[in-house]
């Protein structure tokens, strides 16, 4: 946490578009860089001239009321709007420098470095096991036994393992909601991408499997880079190392956790903060 | 009862037994809803009662005319592999052969294809065009039988004698048949299939395509085993149908009554045969058409049962 504050210096982005984007300095390289992006559902923009960046090995926190674009702006990140027709994405998202939008990129790959939890837990129709081998043999060949290590290494880095290291046969679909959300986490590690988005992750849960969540949020920033959607602030302000408010699809700030939510520049972030409107 | 004051205990409760007990105008509509409701109950019962009085009085009615020809055949209705009306002999099995083979090729057929029109209409096809073949199969869904049969008999016969003679000589026969089947049902398995498809949450799909999975993956993977089981349900309708198909069939199956162990010669079906024959047969050969009738009422019980019991154990496989 000390870390934290001292490699952290943050300083307004010059942007002409949006000043309020602000970011760290050459401390932490930036893992996302997001460069003047908006987005279109049909004609609607939901997402409005956005820039930041998302610093490598940290957790960075969206927040918003509903519909300000959070959510939109995390599925920019591994390109899920692809999925559906008439969304228009303008301006850059960077990974490690590279376009993601570039038409050289493999979508399929893209996601595979940049992996997504979701609002609801998700565990595919077939068992414990191979719900976290299912993601690995896409894109690795292992054999019998690299494929056992790495399942039971998904499910220890998930916190999950002792609770299901017996009944790994099982349906996925048969555990609890809160082992299930685990268990996506698992599968989403499992890959070893180098991002993880997500969204909503507890939003379903009860308040002790949201604990076990925002646990595993804290160690699992040492090998991946995390980007969370979050409609509880308690929840961005326990987990996250860098927060950003959106509003109406606009990036109103961003900054260091402990300073949006101590010392917030904009008017707006403080109301928001303090439960004025939302 | 009637005082209104609850300064005494006992008042009190004397209060809370009056907003319990009724007042004479909540007895009334009481009664009134009581009444309601036992009608209610009466009419809904007698209409689920109906359809086991139903299915009891046609299962009796054909047992009953049956048994004249089954006490008369015994074993040789089931075993004879002719129906030759003419010579007193009355074997099933023709028929019975005839109409697995073509439902089975129906279904082999119908199978895939619409799980193929399926997965393209959810996960592949654009919107619009979704909407428009979506219609296209609904139409299509919506043919009279005797339709596919005309199409059948002055089309696809025709062209199949044309073109690979060595395998249908005749142009009808039972693969014909079970063309004619295939096409027929196809549409009532996609709209099932294509239905049960789209109950998968998008989030599911988002999830698997967040892994990095290709959409043959996700079908492969995650689509097809949460709806394998609503599936069979469409395979079941479809079956249902080709089984008791007629009109259709019986323009193209052939119409020969000789047992011919082949699949794509003529042969016939229950429901042909029974429709060729029914209105000129009396006497021990409409006994045997209407045992025969039995015989067809029994396979599409067992097979709703075994499609019932496939689908207990795959609930239980996938709780």
């Amino acid at each position: 946490m000390n870390m934290r504050s001292e490699n952290f210096t943050m300083a307004p982005r010059q942007t002409p578009k949006n000043a309020s984007g602000i970011t760290n300095a050459a401390a932490v390289p930036a893992k996302l860089s997001v460069n003047d992006l908006n987005f279109y559902y049909g004609d609607f923009q939901a997402i409005k001239n956005v820039s930041m960046e998302i610093p490598s090995n940290q957790v960075t926190a969206y927040i918003g009321p509903s519909g300000c674009g959070k959510s939109t702006l995390l599925r920019c990140f591994n390109r899920m709007h692809d999925l559906y027709p008439g969304l228009k994405t303008k301006g850059g998202i960077l990974l490690d420098g590279q376009d993601i939008n570039a038409s050289g990129v493999d979508i399929n790959l893209l996601r595979a470095r940049i992996g997504m939890v979701f609002q609801k837990p998700t565990p595919f129709p077939m068992s414990v096991y191979d719900n976290i081998a299912f993601g690995v043999k896409l894109y690795e060949r292992l054999s019998r036994r690299d494929m056992d290590e790495r399942v039971e290494w998904a499910l220890k880095k998930a916190a999950l393992w002792n609770e299901v290291k017996d009944k790994l046969k099982t349906n996925g679909q048969a555990l609890s909601g809160g082992q299930q959300q685990r268990l996506c986490i698992a599968r989403t590690i499992a890959v070893k991408p180098e991002v993880i988005l997500l969204d909503e992750p507890t939003s379903a849960l009860d308040p002790i499997s949201t604990g076990y969540i925002e646990d595993l949020i804290h160690e699992l920033k040492t090998d991946y880079t995390i980007v969370i959607v979050t409609h509880n602030m308690q929840q961005a302000a326990r987990v996250s190392d860098v927060t950003a408010f959106m509003y109406l699809g606009e990036l109103i700030e961003c900054g260091q956790t402990d300073q949006i939510f101590t010392h917030p520049e904009k008017k707006q972030t403080e109301d928001y903060i303090t439960g004025r409107y939302g | 009862m009637t005082t209104g004051s609850s300064a005494t205990p006992q008042a009190a409760e004397g209060d809370r037994m009056q907003k319990l007990s009724a007042s004479a105008h909540e007895r009334a509509a009481l009664r009134r809803n009581g009444i309601v409701d036992r009608v209610f109950e009466l009419t809904t019962r007698g209409s689920a009662l109906m359809v086991l009085l139903l299915l009891g009085t046609i299962t009796g009615s054909l047992v009953l005319a049956g048994w004249p020809a089954l006490s008369e055949l015994g074993l040789s209705f089931f075993t004879e592999d002719r129906w030759a009306a003419n010579v007193n002999r009355f074997g099933a099995l023709p028929a019975i052969y005839g109409t697995l083979v073509t439902s089975l090729i129906a279904i082999a057929i119908a199978i895939p294809v619409s799980l193929g029109i399926a997965i393209f209409l959810t996960e592949i096809c654009p919107p619009k065009m979704r909407r428009t073949i979506g219609t296209m199969i609904e139409l299509l869904a919506g043919v009279p039988s005797i339709i596919y049969g005309m199409w059948g008999m002055e089309v696809l016969a025709p062209f199949l004698q044309s073109h690979f003679p060595s395998v249908f000589p005749a142009g009808t026969g039972l693969t014909t048949a079970g063309l004619i089947l295939a096409i027929m049902i196809i549409p009532f398995i996609t709209a099932v299939t294509r239905d049960v498809m789209n109950t998968v949450p998008p989030i599911m799909r988002e999830s698997a395509y967040g892994l990095g999975c290709t959409t043959w993956e996700v079908v492969r993977h995650v689509i097809f085993p949460s709806v394998k089981a609503g599936m069979l349900g469409g395979v079941i309708l479809g079956l249902g149908r080709a089984l008791g198909e007629t009109m259709a069939v019986t323009f193209v199956i052939g119409n020969n009554l000789f047992l011919n162990p082949t699949v794509t010669g003529q042969g016939t079906s229950i429901a042909a045969l029974i429709a060729n024959q029914f209105s000129e047969a009396d006497g021990l050969q409409r006994s045997a058409l209407l045992l025969l009738g039995l015989v067809l009422f029994l396979i599409t019980f067992a097979v709703l049962a075994l499609a019932r019991f496939m689908l207990r154990r795959m609930d239980r496989r996938a709780p």
